[in-house]
């Protein structure tokens, strides 16, 4: 695989890291003693991980916060050499960093930059293009869909540290994708912007994948960024894998029930309503029911029956829940 | 490695761009390096009542001036900016890229070099002037080492910063390590003194360590004052330096990538 192709595979096997930590109690005299003994402790930040991704594919990369999304996401991009195991992107094994590995990935770490500070973003783009060795007519011509999808028109030549962070997200994303990568790692690339512009951006991602056939892989703690972009979902939790599979039928395993949001003509008693469901939420005319997901139909149709409705709307419940729900758990669904 | 040769144009150009916007910064560091400058006056006076170590007036100020660009020439940052980078995790993003970061540090320090010639240069014509050209090579072929010395004084500076810089990736931070390096370089380099002031115990151990072959060397060769078996053999000792310090620097690195654990990042 090199630049300009289409995505790669991944494939992730037994992946294990693990850090060591120096750690000391609080005070004065933990402090001294640490200047004569360390003591360290072994963290496992991922834990016999395996996976397979095809070419082409978009997937969602979950977990709670420290989880060990970035380490993995790291590794698969060549950042850190795994304790353990092995993963192939592409045929390559990430760690040895060979120029055309690195010519056909891109990572966007929602929290750090590649752009130069002090210089507009135009001069890191030109940047890119020398070390990647694009072409001078195919540079133009990406740019130029880039900044217009992305409306960066008037923003590119403005000092990097002039811009506001969705501005500079948006310039790191066209930063990222000049040499046209087939396999894209973004770890929270919606970071800083605005509702409008996160829907921008996420349209902008699925075009690429579906234009060049780039595998995708995300991490986002933005659940509309997931449901939005990723058809398949991995799902860690203390370094291992948890789920692997359609959001679909992981909330069908979590919690195989339907949200019903109803606005009635007038306000309604809780007592009236828990005979078709469990309340989530009574506000006076307005609520919302989870319903078993095998008696939606009928539930709905007695309480459609029953009370003056204005308005309703069927709904899966909100991903953020269902997740929560397996991290409790702690274990597969 | 052809790769590389084609993209060193444009990043020397980026570089010159960050220099100049930088140029503020730039021009405040340099007031940092002028120490030599300060300690011309200081010398001037000592050897005003006769020469002190066959150094007169006119040789000390050809000495400090000499050391006041060799130092411009020769400066580089790499260290701190690998430990920046280290701490604040964009180390990572620098990697992801198709080509060694030793080439982005060298052209970083490089790409400021015509910045710091516009005030080094003018200073080498008020050497010529001000000491009616006594204290200068004196054929093409001393003046051929004498830039090979340059270029050897910067490769041990480069990997010297690359070496400590790399130190980084396994503790952190090593600032602290660079400003030892630093200490050992202002004293045992002839940045302050010139080495043949030294004590022979002392100024015989200065050729068994990197820091002459960053400063002294070079400026007493400029300065005219080695003959050209004395310039060849310090030359060898420089580049065995270049060889020494550019391996070492490179091992610490790739062990260092293996340790890398991006705890920013």
């Amino acid at each position: 695989m090199s630049a300009n192709q289409r995505g790669a595979s991944i494939t992730v096997s037994k992946l294990r890291k693990e850090y060591r930590v120096a750690e000391r109690a609080s005070g004065l005299g933990a402090a001294m003693r640490a200047l004569f003994r360390r003591t360290y402790k072994s963290v496992v930040a991922v834990d016999a991980l395996s996976f397979h991704i095809e070419a082409g594919e978009r997937i969602g990369f979950l977990g709670p916060n420290g989880a060990g999304k970035t380490t993995t996401l790291k590794m698969l991009a060549g950042l850190l050499h795994p304790t353990s195991g092995s993963v192939d992107v592409g045929g390559f094994i990430p760690s040895q960093r060979k120029a055309a590995f690195l010519d056909s990935v891109t990572l966007v770490l929602g929290q750090k930059q590649q752009l130069i500070w002090d210089l507009p973003p135009a001069d890191t783009f030109e940047l890119n293009r020398a070390i990647y060795q694009v072409e001078k007519a195919d540079f133009e011509r990406r740019v130029g869909e880039l900044v217009e999808l992305l409306a960066l028109a008037t923003i590119i030549r403005k000092p990097t540290r002039e811009l506001s962070l969705g501005e500079r997200m948006k310039c790191e994303l066209v930063a990222a994708l000049i040499h046209q990568p087939g396999v894209l790692f973004l770890d929270e690339p919606t970071i800083g912007l605005d509702v409008a512009m996160q829907v921008v951006v996420r349209d902008f991602v699925r075009q690429y994948n579906e234009r060049y056939g780039a595998t995708l892989l995300l991490t986002s703690h933005d659940m509309d960024d997931v449901m939005a972009l990723c058809p398949r979902i991995l799902v860690i939790d203390k370094g291992a894998l948890i789920y692997d599979g359609t959001v679909e039928e992981l909330v069908r395993q979590i919690r195989p029930e339907k949200r019903f949001a109803v606005r009635f003509t007038q306000p309604v008693l809780a007592e009236d309503l828990s005979a078709f469901g469990r309340i989530v939420k009574l506000e006076g005319a307005e609520a919302i029911l989870a319903l078993p997901q095998d008696d939606v139909p009928q539930r709905a149709q007695g309480l459609l029956s029953r009370f003056p409705v204005i308005d309703f709307e069927v709904t899966r419940p909100p991903l953020e829940e269902v997740l929560s729900e397996l991290f409790l758990r702690g274990k597969k669904p | 490695m052809m790769r590389t040769l084609r993209v060193l144009p444009t990043m020397w150009r980026i570089g010159l761009y960050e220099s100049i916007a930088y140029r503020a910064e730039l021009f405040i560091w340099m007031l940092t390096t002028t120490m030599p400058l300060v300690m011309l006056p200081l010398w001037q006076a000592v050897a005003e009542t006769g020469p002190v170590g066959g150094y007169d007036v006119d040789r000390f100020t050809a000495y400090f001036l000499y050391a006041f660009i060799v130092r411009q020439l020769t400066s580089v940052w790499a260290s701190w900016t690998i430990n920046m980078e280290v701490k604040q995790g964009t180390l990572s993003m620098r990697l992801m890229r198709p080509i060694h970061p030793f080439w982005a540090y060298a052209i970083e320090s490089l790409s400021a070099l015509p910045l710091r010639l516009s005030i080094a240069a003018p200073l080498g014509v008020f050497v010529l002037y001000w000491t009616g050209a006594r204290y200068v090579v004196d054929s093409w072929a001393m003046a051929g080492v004498g830039l090979l010395a340059i270029v050897g004084a910067w490769l041990i500076s480069f990997s010297a910063n690359l070496a400590l810089g790399a130190l980084s990736l396994f503790t952190q931070s090593s600032i602290k390590l660079m400003d030892v390096w630093l200490a050992g370089y202002f004293v045992m380099s002839g940045y302050l003194v010139p080495l043949s002031l030294f004590p022979a115990i002392i100024r015989n151990a200065t050729y068994w360590m990197p820091f002459r072959y960053l400063l002294g060397f070079p400026v007493e060769l400029w300065s005219g004052s080695l003959t050209m078996h004395e310039a060849l053999t310090q030359l060898a000792a420089q580049w065995i330096w270049v060889l020494l310090l550019g391996a070492t620097a490179a091992l610490i690195w790739n062990r260092g990538l293996t340790r890398f654990s991006a705890v920013s990042g």
